[in-house]
């Protein structure tokens, strides 16, 4: 089974995909799809390094469903802070220790950092222990730290790594 | 109904766009001008495309929905490139608004890493 | 409505291609121009797809998946040349 389908997510992935780039419902390109779907990680293998495992994919569903809320009331925020006009920003970095290991876990809290209110995620140090956050405007650094853990660090940790070591 | 709908998603996409720009254009370090693009520009070419797969839909039967691949698309990359960026501008140790970070460990290449990040 | 919405959105993406242009010529750093080229990438976008719209044709859609997709490489390839002053590593 396994060396028939390597990676089902990124097969189911890749035929979702292509249903979406042609934009109709077939049976030919469901079928077409699921080929490209499994063909691809085949010739891709060698890039995979690490099999991805959603432990809680419920709680994915709603850590997404949180983050698209969050985008949309980040980009009022940030907007209403460029109108408000550059004299009265209060810019900082911050650093963020982080208790989270997979490549996968530390690339989605630091792109979801980066689409969420007033913070960037800047650099990631070479350890991988900490990673430094830019924000637009802030006067409590350690509430900013606190609020990021606990609202985004914490849900990625349950969902792929709780349990794995 | 629908007009409704599509002409309030079209204007206020087009507002965050034009605010990502403004805040561009207006503040005044690297790192602050960052935010605009990433956020407001991003969410604004989200709703013009939702705007636009709402819009195909009605017009033609059959839902169309690939412009939620350019949205997811965009929300993947914006991301990328703001993080790329920044990590540039410290390296190139630009003038900054904010006390910058002490260059720790940084190893200037570590290309599993970057991989990982464009993936 | 709809076509008084898209002419009042054609002049605000409009306008902010034009405020992103001005980050461009100015700079004063090449991570400046680099974010102002990259959200020139993302304005065209805006506006092929509200032009997608006020024609009608969901030709200009393909267009602007692959604007997307360039304006990312680009960028990428951009900072990388910034960071290790070397693109393929």
């Amino acid at each position: 089974m396994r060396h028939l389908l390597p990676h089902p997510l990124l097969s189911l992935t890749l035929t979702l995909l292509w249903l979406l780039l042609v934009n109709q419902l077939s049976a030919g390109h469901v079928v077409l799809g699921a080929l490209l779907g499994w063909l691809i990680p085949f010739a891709t293998s060698a890039f995979w390094l690490e099999q991805v495992r959603i432990r809680h994919p419920l709680t994915l569903l709603h850590y997404f469903g949180i983050l698209i809320l969050d985008i949309v009331h980040g980009s009022f925020h940030v907007a209403y802070l460029i109108l408000r006009g550059p004299a009265r920003l209060r810019p900082v970095f911050v650093e963020v220790p982080l208790a989270l290991k997979t490549h996968l876990a530390i690339s989605l809290l630091a792109n979801t950092i980066s689409l969420t209110p007033g913070t960037v995620s800047v650099l990631l140090s070479g350890d991988r222990r900490s990673l430094i956050v830019h924000a637009l405007d802030t006067g409590d650094s350690d509430a900013l730290v606190g609020k990021i853990k606990q609202r985004y660090e914490a849900p990625l940790k349950w969902i792929f790594e709780e349990g794995s070591d | 109904m629908i007009d409704l709908l599509l002409s309030l998603l079209i204007l206020a996409g087009a507002m965050f766009t034009f605010i990502g720009s403004l805040g561009l254009a207006r503040l005044r370090d690297f790192y602050t001008r960052l935010h605009g693009p990433t956020k407001a520009t991003t969410l604004g070419v989200g709703c013009l495309l939702v705007a636009s797969a709402v819009f195909f839909s009605v017009r033609e039967e059959g839902i169309s929905l690939h412009e939620v691949l350019v949205s997811l698309f965009l929300f993947i990359t914006a991301p990328v490139s703001a993080h790329l960026l920044a990590k540039a501008a410290l390296h190139l140790k630009l003038k900054s608004l904010a006390p910058t970070p002490a260059p720790d460990s940084d190893s200037p290449s570590n290309p599993a890493l970057e991989r990982d990040r464009a993936d | 409505m709809l076509n008084t919405a898209l002419q009042i959105a054609f002049a605000l993406v409009s306008l902010a291609f034009l405020l992103s242009f001005w980050r461009l010529l100015k700079g004063p750093d090449a991570p400046d121009r680099i974010l102002a080229l990259d959200t020139l990438y993302v304005n065209t976008l805006a506006l092929l797809v509200l032009l997608g719209i006020y024609r009608g044709s969901a030709l200009y859609f393909e267009a602007a998946l692959l604007i997307a997709m360039m304006g990312f490489v680009g960028t990428v390839a951009l900072c990388k040349y910034l960071l290790h002053g070397d693109i393929i590593e």
